[in-house]
């Protein structure tokens, strides 16, 4: 069974076609993801994984639920992260955590709080209000929110943004490690090339609403010819063809 | 079980949200506690002018009628106020993405409106019976369906308004200040309903609170409830709350559609 199986999936918006009919599989323990420029499509077609949003057409199996039908099973075994979606700003970083643990019923939830603490540097900062803290401190929280649930499946959407080089490399450590000790299945959107190329077994190439490439990192870079995924990125982005 | 824990947890979020902000606590009991000391004092005033039997009746339903249509207008805030706290913070798109159904999001805002509602009401009650000799228990047990019918009446109010946060967004947030205030003239809280135009009438009758501030005043005047206007508040009460849910739900699958949900805070 996949973590995630997209058939034929469309969003519309009036006469603007959001996400054009695209099909896509994340099978568990692998980590996928979604690239393309801004207004390709990727945060909508998150949105509609996660049930934010109704597709036009198409269906979406998440943990084996349809997501039409059946879409609060599914949610009780994923997560999701972004830095454009806060945490109540009053509530101390332990009162987030602890909220979000029992919407997902964690079992021995005063445990799996004090062990996130520790993996992600929160332990001085379980106190603080949410909204005080800075940019980094409040993604590493994010993250820790969405793993509260040991989710099998995890969606991110640039979960690295804002951060310096060295809160970005020790959170996608964080990721790694989880991902390698659970073999959970992340599907990762981000505009970040380097943590493409280190986190993503295989990537979605999005564009205007639709899939125009799908491959391993290294797989892209050598059938474009590149050196990088950035350089695929650009090619792709700039290129009227696709 | 899980359903309780999940709106549990939306209590505790928001317990944990007063007890750090008093402005916010102060808030609860400020206008009730107000409007009980400026329409307390203006009955005193006219008990002193007119000390007669149909003076000190009016008198008490004006008084009466402060605390019990606060009931209403605090359930009412509570609930839309806590779905507000939510756009506020912009957490709503995590909510919506957790395992907490629709059904347990109004569940919780209705149990924090609640605590709101009886936080909020306490001085106002207290300075009553201590600066007015009003006692709201004084006609008994009946005084608890009162209650019950005002505060659903406020939540079935809130309900509507957040189907409205729904379709228009943030920027619909005055209507939560505001629509129950609108209704007030309505609600016969301080008047009986032949006080009305006759054209307005109907309008009120359609309104569960005029019936309830009448079975109210008949209290007060006889002493024994008057169960005919209770009711048909209760009644009132069932259809517009299975309405409010109606509308609740085709908005909220309506933002799902639209892709609301996602930019509800603008």
């Amino acid at each position: 069974m996949h973590a995630i199986q997209v058939t034929n999936l469309t969003k519309r918006y009036g006469p603007t076609l959001a996400v054009d009919d695209i099909s896509f599989t994340l099978p568990p323990g692998r980590v996928l993801g979604l690239l393309g420029g801004n207004g390709a499509g990727k945060t909508t077609t998150i949105a509609l994984l996660l049930g934010l949003l109704v597709p036009s057409g198409g269906q979406i199996t998440v943990l084996g639920h349809d997501m039409a039908r059946d879409r609060f099973p599914a949610l009780e075994r994923m997560n999701f992260s972004s830095p454009y979606i806060a945490l109540p700003g009053r509530l101390t970083v332990e009162e987030n955590l602890i909220t979000y643990g029992h919407l997902y019923s964690v079992p021995n939830l005063g445990a799996r709080v004090a062990e996130l603490a520790v993996q992600f540097n929160l332990s001085a900062l379980m106190r603080r209000p949410a909204g005080e803290l800075s940019a980094g401190q409040k993604t590493r929280v994010a993250l820790a929110k969405s793993l509260i649930n040991r989710p099998d499946l995890l969606l991110l959407d640039e979960p690295t943004a804002s951060l310096d080089p060295d809160t970005g490399d020790y959170v996608r450590t964080q990721l790694e490690s989880y991902q390698r000790e659970t073999g959970a299945a992340i599907l990762l959107a981000s505009h970040n090339m380097a943590e493409v190329e280190r986190l993503c077994d295989d990537v979605l190439m999005m564009k205007t609403g639709r899939i125009v490439d799908r491959g391993a990192p290294e797989a892209l870079i050598a059938r474009y010819g590149r050196e990088t995924m950035e350089e695929v990125f650009l090619h792709i982005a700039r290129s009227e063809a696709l | 079980m899980s359903a309780a824990r999940r709106m549990g947890a939306l209590v505790y979020r928001h317990a944990c949200m007063y007890r750090r902000s008093w402005p916010r606590l102060a808030e609860i009991a400020y206008w009730p506690t107000l409007n009980m000391l400026i329409w307390g004092f203006t009955s005193s005033y006219l008990m002193h002018l007119h000390a007669t039997p149909g003076v000190a009746l009016a008198a008490g339903a004006m008084i009466g009628g402060v605390l019990l249509w606060e009931i209403t207008l605090r359930a009412q805030l509570g609930v839309t106020i806590g779905f507000l706290e939510e756009i506020w913070s912009r957490n709503l798109g995590h909510l919506f993405v957790s395992p907490l159904r629709p059904a347990e999001l109004i569940g919780a805002l209705v149990v924090v409106s609640g605590i709101r509602a009886a936080l909020g009401l306490f001085p106002a009650t207290i300075i009553a019976y201590l600066l007015y000799h009003y006692d709201l228990f004084a006609p008994g047990p009946v005084m608890l369906l009162f209650f019950l019918n005002l505060l659903v009446m406020g939540w079935w109010m809130a309900l509507g308004i957040v189907a409205l946060l729904f379709r228009y967004g943030a920027g619909a947030e005055a209507l939560a200040w505001t629509i129950a205030f609108g209704l007030t003239p309505l609600a016969c809280v301080y008047y009986p309903l032949s006080a009305l135009p006759g054209w307005l009438q109907p309008l009120a009758q359609a309104l569960p609170a005029a019936h309830i501030f009448a079975g109210l005043r008949a209290a007060l005047r006889t002493g024994m409830a008057d169960w005919g206007q209770l009711g048909a508040a209760c009644l009132l009460n069932i259809f517009w709350f299975i309405a409010a849910l109606a509308v609740f739900g085709a908005e909220f699958r309506r933002a799902r559609v639209r892709g609301a949900l996602l930019a509800i805070g603008e």
